[in-house]
């Protein structure tokens, strides 16, 4: 699949937005005042930014307001309501804490799992998709929430949890990895299938229906950079996970250990966002390959 | 709305030839034809005449060669264009509700007044059956016609889609096959037709007609004429050598 900025940026940012949301929800930190205005501030412009981010992936913005009506079926749509809902079920959250200094806990405590539930949506928008196989397994909604949880606690300053969960969260990643590379295969799909001529014998392509690119190559049969996957898996799996989880675990407890843990994930996550949608083999390339 | 219907009735669609297509390409051409002109936002280039000229298209032919053990490989022409799946990915995951399936006929079909562009039903397609017009960022997926066959301002053979109006060699059948005694499903019988991809759940109205087995001999081969590029002996051969020799002969005769 197209690697394309947007959604990278969109499902990278707006996890971490509501993982760190997950975790203010239960109080933590437990901070009011300023300091609360200033997580709160990251939590909603990570989440709102990924949000706004995924608009420009839309090739017909005017409609964007149906978005939200189809909820009954479509896991897109699912994820516009729940967004909303959840952005809207922390706004008296955070209004007590930074201007009342008050704890309206009962908003944080729901806010915190519809957080959860808004990412988890979030990743069966892919996860829902037979016709990828890489992307059409339990784990990857394992993976999303594992991205989130573990890139908020980090946010939060929990040192020890963040490091915690992070190796968790290395070893889902590599594991997604391996099992992915076995779902095509898997998926019993192939030329034969895909064509209905597999039963008369070997099929090969003696000629493309076009001979320029079209929006399906585009979209759905990017190949390039996959020759470079192994390297950037191995990179990905040092900055999201073994470096900080190294600096996170054995390190004595401050910010710039953790900011420096942050930074690093954050790169991480921007690496493993573009390998999840570069590495993802639609079943409709199988029309058009060789051999 | 994309919640399917409970189960349409009449299942419209089409039935190809697997057999007879000769990858012509003019359903690809007649398709794009009508639905440029008709229903909808047209299918537009980009780049037309120039160096990298592309395209949004409904209808596409493929060509595959296919090799069984020991025997001689076979070229098959593939037409592809929606299925108009029975349970259909693509309309499912709308999120604005644009991309729908008539409850009356089962055509899946788009509302473009209603569609954003954001491309998630050609990613459920396993087929590759939408694509996104560039120009106007909405998506294009075959219609069957359906501003063609309920047209009662058209001649009545002309009420059945584009492409199975021009197909030269007849491999494209259009008809209910929700209707197990219509021509198409008399066809897909017969025939043994199938169903792309079945394992990917989405249950294809569309079916293909496999090609025909190749004819196999069925007594022995006869025995090869006998030779008749001999050298001659005796006094053709004379004859042959002597005529040879002589000056005038095409060939080494010359050279001497």
């Amino acid at each position: 699949m197209h690697p394309a900025p947007s959604v990278i940026i969109f499902t990278s940012l707006s996890g971490l937005g509501f993982g760190l949301f997950a975790w203010l929800g239960l109080g933590i930190p437990d901070v009011y005042g300023w300091s609360s205005f200033a997580v709160f501030f990251i939590a909603y412009a990570l989440s709102v930014g990924g949000l706004l981010a995924s608009v420009f992936h839309l090739a017909n913005k005017k409609n964007v307001i149906y978005s939200f009506s189809q909820w009954r079926t479509s896991w897109l749509s699912r994820e516009g309501v729940m967004a909303v809902i959840t952005l809207l079920t922390f706004a008296p959250f955070a209004i007590g804490r930074i201007f009342l200094g008050i704890d309206l806990a009962i908003f944080g405590y729901v806010g915190s799992i519809l957080a959860l539930i808004t990412v988890f949506v979030t990743s069966m928008i892919y996860t829902q998709l037979k016709a990828v196989p890489r992307w059409n397994m339990p784990l990857t909604p394992v993976l999303f929430l594992l991205y989130a949880v573990s890139g908020g606690a980090l946010m939060t300053g929990e040192q020890r949890v963040a490091g915690f969960l992070i190796a968790i969260l290395t070893l889902v990643q590599i594991a997604a990895w391996v099992l992915g590379d076995a779902r095509f295969t898997g998926s019993g799909t192939d030329k034969g299938s895909a064509t209905g001529l597999g039963g008369l014998g070997k099929v090969r392509v003696f000629e493309s229906a076009h001979t320029s690119r079209n929006y399906i190559l585009d979209e759905m049969v990017h190949v390039i950079g996959r020759r470079h996957a192994t390297k950037l898996r191995t990179i990905a799996a040092l900055t999201i996970g073994l470096f900080p989880v190294v600096l996170l675990l054995m390190l004595p407890v401050g910010h710039v250990t953790s900011l420096t843990a942050l930074a690093s994930h954050i790169v991480g996550v921007f690496i493993s966002r573009w390998l999840f949608f570069a590495e993802a083999e639609h079943v409709v390339g199988l029309y058009y390959s060789r051999g | 709305m994309t919640q399917l219907p409970a189960q349409s009735k009449k299942k419209l669609g089409l039935v190809i030839d697997l057999d007879t297509c000769v990858g012509c390409h003019g359903c690809v051409t007649s398709c794009k034809g009508w639905n440029t002109q008709n229903y909808g936002e047209p299918l537009s280039d980009i780049d037309a005449y120039g160096a990298d000229p592309s395209g949004t298209f409904l209808n596409r032919v493929f060509s595959y060669e296919v090799e069984a053990p020991n025997k001689p490989a076979q070229t098959v022409h593939f037409p592809k264009s929606c299925l108009h799946c029975e349970d259909a990915p693509c309309v499912t995951v709308c999120p604005t509700g644009a991309s729908y399936k008539r409850e009356e006929d089962g055509i899946v079909l788009v509302n473009e007044d209603r569609c954003m562009g954001c491309g998630l039903c050609a990613w459920a397609c396993p087929y590759g059956a939408r694509e996104l017009d560039f120009m106007s960022g909405i998506m294009k997926k075959c219609t069957l016609c359906v501003d063609r066959i309920y047209n009662e301002n058209i001649p009545e053979e002309d009420r059945v889609p584009a492409c199975v109006r021009t197909c030269p060699s007849n491999a494209r059948h259009f008809g209910d096959l929700g209707d197990p005694d219509s021509d198409v499903s008399k066809l897909v019988a017969e025939r043994g037709g199938i169903d792309l991809m079945p394992e990917q759940g989405t249950k294809p109205v569309n079916k293909y007609l496999p090609p025909r087995l190749k004819d196999t001999l069925d007594s022995a081969p006869p025995k090869p004429l006998e030779s008749v590029s001999e050298e001659p002996k005796g006094w053709l051969g004379w004859l042959d050598r002597a005529l040879e020799a002589l000056p005038g002969s095409n060939g080494k005769a010359e050279d001497k």
